[in-house]
C-alpha cells in the first residue's frame, strides 16, 4: 500500500570537487536505464567552493517528491570521511552506510575515483544490472576516463562483497 | 532530436528543449543560480542564446524580439526579476506580437541567493499569467503551454521554477515535434507600443480584459488538475510542493494548480466544497491561501514557521498534522569558501589589514565576508557596493570615511556597477572614493559564464570586448590602475594606501583569471587566435 516502501532512497554526500554530483548522475541514469521511475535532487550553487554537497536519488515504480525525507535514506554514500558523523541522521534505521574506509586501505582504487569505487560498492546491493551501470558510466563520462572509472567501480564491487562476506552477511 | 524518449533531464534542460521545440528565435538572460543552465543547454543544442549585461537589458531585448513577431525566452533568478521589473510592468500593458516567456527561478531556502522572495507576487503586481511546473516533464509541457498562451493573448507569461524543479532531474517521456519559427515583421502600432499616458490608459484596460479571459480559460484548462481522494482532507498545492504533498498524504484529494495567476477561483471553490477540510500547502509566502480567502473561500493555511525555507515531505507531514513544535536543526555542513589559490584572497587580506570598511557586492568574492577573511561589511544586491560605499563616505566622520572601499567583481560591474560609477563621478564624497574591481575574467560564482568584459559570447566565441579600465576613464575617474594584487600584495597595499589618502576618485582593477576558469579561458583564446590566423591566410 505505502508507495514509499516501493521506492529506493539513496543519498550521496561529500564536499565540492569530490564527484558527488557525477556519482549521483550515474546512479540516476543507471536506474532510468533499468526501467525505473527516477527523481534526483541536489543543491549545486556553491559546490565548486569546497562546501558540503549532497544529492538525493530516488527510484522505484513511481517516485513523487524528488527529495529523500529526513531519516529515510536506505543507502547513504559518503565520499568525505570527516562528513560521516554529520550526515548519519539522514540514514533510516537498518539503512546501509557506504563510506570511504571501505576503499581507504585498498591500493587498487585510485584516490581520485573514490566516488566511483563507492558507487560500485552501492551497485552490488541494488537491483540494477551491470550493463545499465556500464552504459550510464559511459554516457556520463568523457571516453578517456571510462577505463579508470570502470576499474574503480569494479574494485568497489569486489571490496563490498569481501566486506559483506567477512561480516557474514548473506549476499544482498 | 538528440534525446531518446524516457531521458532523465533537469528542469532547466527541459525548459531549453521546450524552447527549441517551440521555435524560439532568441533566448536571453543573465546567469543566476538556479536558472543558468537553461540558456547554456539551449545554445549547446543548436538554439540561439545569449547573455545580456543584466536582466533588464535581457528582457528589453526579448520584448524587441516579440515585437517583431517572433518567440522570445528570457531567463533569470528570482532577484533578477527585480532588475527587469521596470519594463515587465509596462510590457504587460503594451502586449507583444509574437510570444514572450520569462522564466523566474526562485530559490526558497536560499541555497544560493540573498533572499527568498516569492515571485508569484510579481505575476499579480505586473498582471502577467504565471505557470508553475512540478518536475521536468511539466517544465517542458508548461514552457510550451506558456508560449501558446503568450501568443494567443499577446501577453508576456511567467514560468516560475524553484531550485528543486530547476536542478532536480526526472524523466522526460514526451516531446512534441519542433515548431518552425514565425516569419518576423514590424507592424507599426504606435498607440499599442508607445506607452505615454494617453495610450497606457486604454492599454491597462486591455490588460485587465485579457486577464479576465485568461482566468476563464484557466478554469477549464488541463494545467490545473483535480486528483480524487478521500473527502476528509483536500490539499491545494502547486510546483514541487504538490509532489511532496502527494507523498505525505497519498489518500487526500488534491487540487494541483499549474496556473497560479490568474487563479481559477470557480474550480477552487468547487474543490473546497467537496472536502471536509481544505489545506493550502505552499512554499514561501501564503500567496495562494491569501488570494483564495480573499475570494471568500474557507481554506487553512500553513503555520507561519513554514514560510521560511523550502518544504519537503517531512515538513508537509508536519503541516498536515498541524505540528508547530520546533523542527530538528538542519545538518551542519561545511560552508563554502574561496578556493585555496583564488586570486581574491590576497586583496581581501590587505583590506582586512588596513581595517577598511568594505561595501561589497555579489559573487564568489562575497565569501570574503566569512572567516577567516571577514573583510566585507555589506552585501545586499547586484551593484550596490558603489552606492552603499558612497553613502557611507558622505556621512561618516572623515577618519572613518577614508577607510571605505567599494568592492565589486567584473561581471557584477558590467551588470549594474557602471551606473554606480557614474554616481561616484557625479556626486563625489569630500574624501573621494576608492572602487576595487576584482576581475577574474568570468562570472565565476554561477559556473564561469561569459560577460561583456570577457570579449566572448555565451558559447565562448569572440565578440567585441568592453574594457573595464576604458569605461572607468571615460566616465571621468581620476586614477585608474590595473594590477594583479595576488602577484604583488605589497604593491597593492601601497597603492591602496595612497589612493585612500587622496580626496580623489580611484579605481583599482585587480586582474587575474579565476583558477577554475583559467585553463578554459586559455583554450578559448587559443581557438580565437587560430580562427583569426585562418581568416588572414591568403585564399
Amino acid at each position: 500500500m505505502s508507495r514509499r516502501s516501493e521506492v529506493t532512497n539513496v543519498i550521496v554526500c561529500g564536499l565540492g570537487g569530490q564527484g558527488v554530483i557525477k556519482a549521483s548522475d550515474i546512479l540516476a541514469d543507471a536506474a532510468c536505464r533499468a526501467g525505473f521511475d527516477v527523481k534526483k535532487a541536489e543543491i549545486h550553487g556553491m559546490s565548486q567552493r569546497g562546501g558540503s554537497v549532497s544529492s538525493d536519488v530516488r527510484f522505484g515504480k513511481e517516485v513523487l517528491s524528488p527529495m529523500v525525507p529526513a531519516g529515510e535514506a536506505d543507502y547513504l554514500v559518503v565520499l568525505a570521511s570527516d562528513q560521516v558523523a554529520n550526515v548519519m541522521p539522514l540514514l533510516r534505521d537498518g539503512g546501509v552506510l557506504i563510506e570511504p574506509s571501505l576503499v581507504g586501505e585498498a591500493a587498487p582504487a585510485p584516490g581520485k575515483n573514490v566516488n566511483m569505487a563507492l558507487l560500485g560498492a552501492l551497485s552490488w546491493r541494488l537491483p540494477i544490472e551491470p550493463r545499465h551501470w556500464r552504459e550510464a558510466i559511459e554516457a556520463n563520462l568523457d571516453a578517456k576516463w571510462h577505463k579508470a572509472n570502470a576499474q574503480a567501480f569494479e574494485t568497489g564491487i569486489r571490496l563490498a562483497r569481501q566486506r559483506a562476506e567477512a561480516d557474514g552477511q548473506a549476499a544482498r | 532530436m538528440s534525446l531518446r524518449t524516457g531521458t532523465l533531464v533537469s528542469g532547466n534542460e527541459a525548459v531549453a528543449m521546450a524552447a527549441l521545440d517551440a521555435g524560439v528565435a532568441l533566448g536571453t538572460g543573465y546567469p543566476g543560480t538556479p536558472s543558468t543552465e537553461i540558456l547554456e543547454v539551449m545554445d549547446a543544442q543548436g538554439g540561439r542564446a545569449q547573455w545580456a549585461p543584466n536582466e533588464k537589458v535581457a528582457l528589453e531585448v526579448a520584448v524587441g524580439v516579440a515585437f517583431a513577431g517572433a518567440r522570445a525566452l528570457v531567463t533569470m533568478k528570482h532577484v533578477g526579476v527585480n532588475v527587469a521589473a521596470d519594463i515587465l510592468f509596462t510590457v504587460a500593458y503594451s502586449g507583444i506580437d509574437g510570444a514572450l516567456l520569462l522564466v523566474s527561478a526562485d530559490d526558497p531556502g536560499m541555497s544560493s541567493s540573498q533572499n527568498e522572495q516569492d515571485n508569484r507576487r510579481y505575476a499579480v503586481a505586473a498582471g502577467v499569467p504565471m505557470l508553475e511546473p512540478a518536475d521536468s516533464q511539466e517544465a517542458y509541457d508548461l514552457t510550451l503551454a506558456g508560449f501558446e498562451l503568450s501568443q494567443k493573448w499577446r501577453i508576456p507569461v511567467m514560468l516560475r521554477m524553484t531550485t528543486r524543479v530547476c536542478h532536480g532531474k526526472s524523466i522526460l517521456r514526451h516531446r512534441q515535434a519542433k515548431r518552425n519559427g514565425s516569419p518576423t515583421h514590424f507592424e507599426r502600432n504606435i498607440p499599442w507600443r508607445v506607452m505615454i499616458p494617453a495610450h497606457a490608459r486604454p492599454a491597462h484596460r486591455r490588460l485587465r480584459q485579457k486577464l479576465a479571459e485568461i482566468e476563464q480559460w484557466s478554469e477549464e484548462c488541463s494545467l490545473n488538475q483535480v486528483i480524487e481522494g478521500e473527502r476528509g482532507l483536500g490539499i491545494i498545492a502547486s510546483g514541487v510542493t504538490f509532489l511532496h504533498a502527494r507523498e505525505a498524504s497519498p489518500a487526500a484529494s488534491m487540487l494541483k494548480l499549474g496556473v497560479t495567476y490568474p487563479l481559477s477561483i470557480r474550480l477552487i471553490r468547487q474543490f473546497v466544497a467537496g472536502v471536509d477540510r481544505c489545506l493550502v500547502i505552499e512554499e514561501g509566502d501564503p500567496y495562494l491561501a491569501d488570494a483564495i480567502r480573499a475570494a471568500g473561500v474557507r481554506v487553512e493555511s500553513k503555520p507561519e514557521m513554514y514560510r521560511f525555507g523550502e518544504l519537503n515531505v517531512t515538513r508537509v507531514r508536519r503541516i498536515v498534522a498541524g505540528d508547530v513544535s520546533p523542527e530538528a536543526a538542519p545538518l551542519k555542513g561545511k560552508p563554502p569558501e574561496l578556493c585555496a589559490a583564488c586570486p581574491y584572497r590576497a586583496p581581501f587580506c590587505v583590506l582586512r589589514k588596513l581595517n577598511c570598511i568594505v561595501a561589497g557586492d555579489i559573487g564568489c568574492y562575497t565569501l570574503g565576508a566569512l572567516p577567516p577573511l571577514e573583510a566585507m561589511d555589506t552585501q545586499l544586491c547586484m551593484g550596490a557596493s558603489l552606492g552603499v560605499g558612497l553613502g557611507l563616505r558622505h556621512v561618516l566622520p572623515e577618519a572613518e570615511a577614508r577607510r571605505v572601499v567599494s568592492v565589486i567583481g567584473d561581471s557584477t560591474f558590467m551588470h549594474s556597477g557602471i551606473t554606480g560609477l557614474v554616481e561616484m563621478v557625479y556626486n563625489p564624497p569630500v574624501t573621494g572614493h576608492v572602487l576595487l574591481i576584482l576581475d577574474n575574467g568570468t562570472t565565476a560564482m554561477t559556473g564561469q559564464q561569459e560577460h561583456p568584459a570577457t570579449g566572448r559570447k555565451l558559447g565562448h566565441e569572440p565578440t567585441n570586448r568592453v574594457k573595464i579600465e576604458d569605461v572607468c576613464k571615460a566616465v571621468g575617474v581620476h586614477h585608474v590602475d590595473v594590477m594583479d594584487a595576488s602577484a604583488d600584495p605589497a604593491g597593492f597595499e601601497k597603492l591602496l594606501m595612497d589612493r585612500l589618502s587622496r580626496n580623489e576618485l580611484s579605481v583599482i582593477i585587480s586582474r587575474r583569471p579565476c583558477i577554475l576558469a583559467a585553463g578554459k579561458i586559455r583554450r578559448y583564446e587559443q581557438e580565437a587566435q587560430a580562427c583569426q590566423e585562418c581568416a588572414h591566410e591568403p585564399a
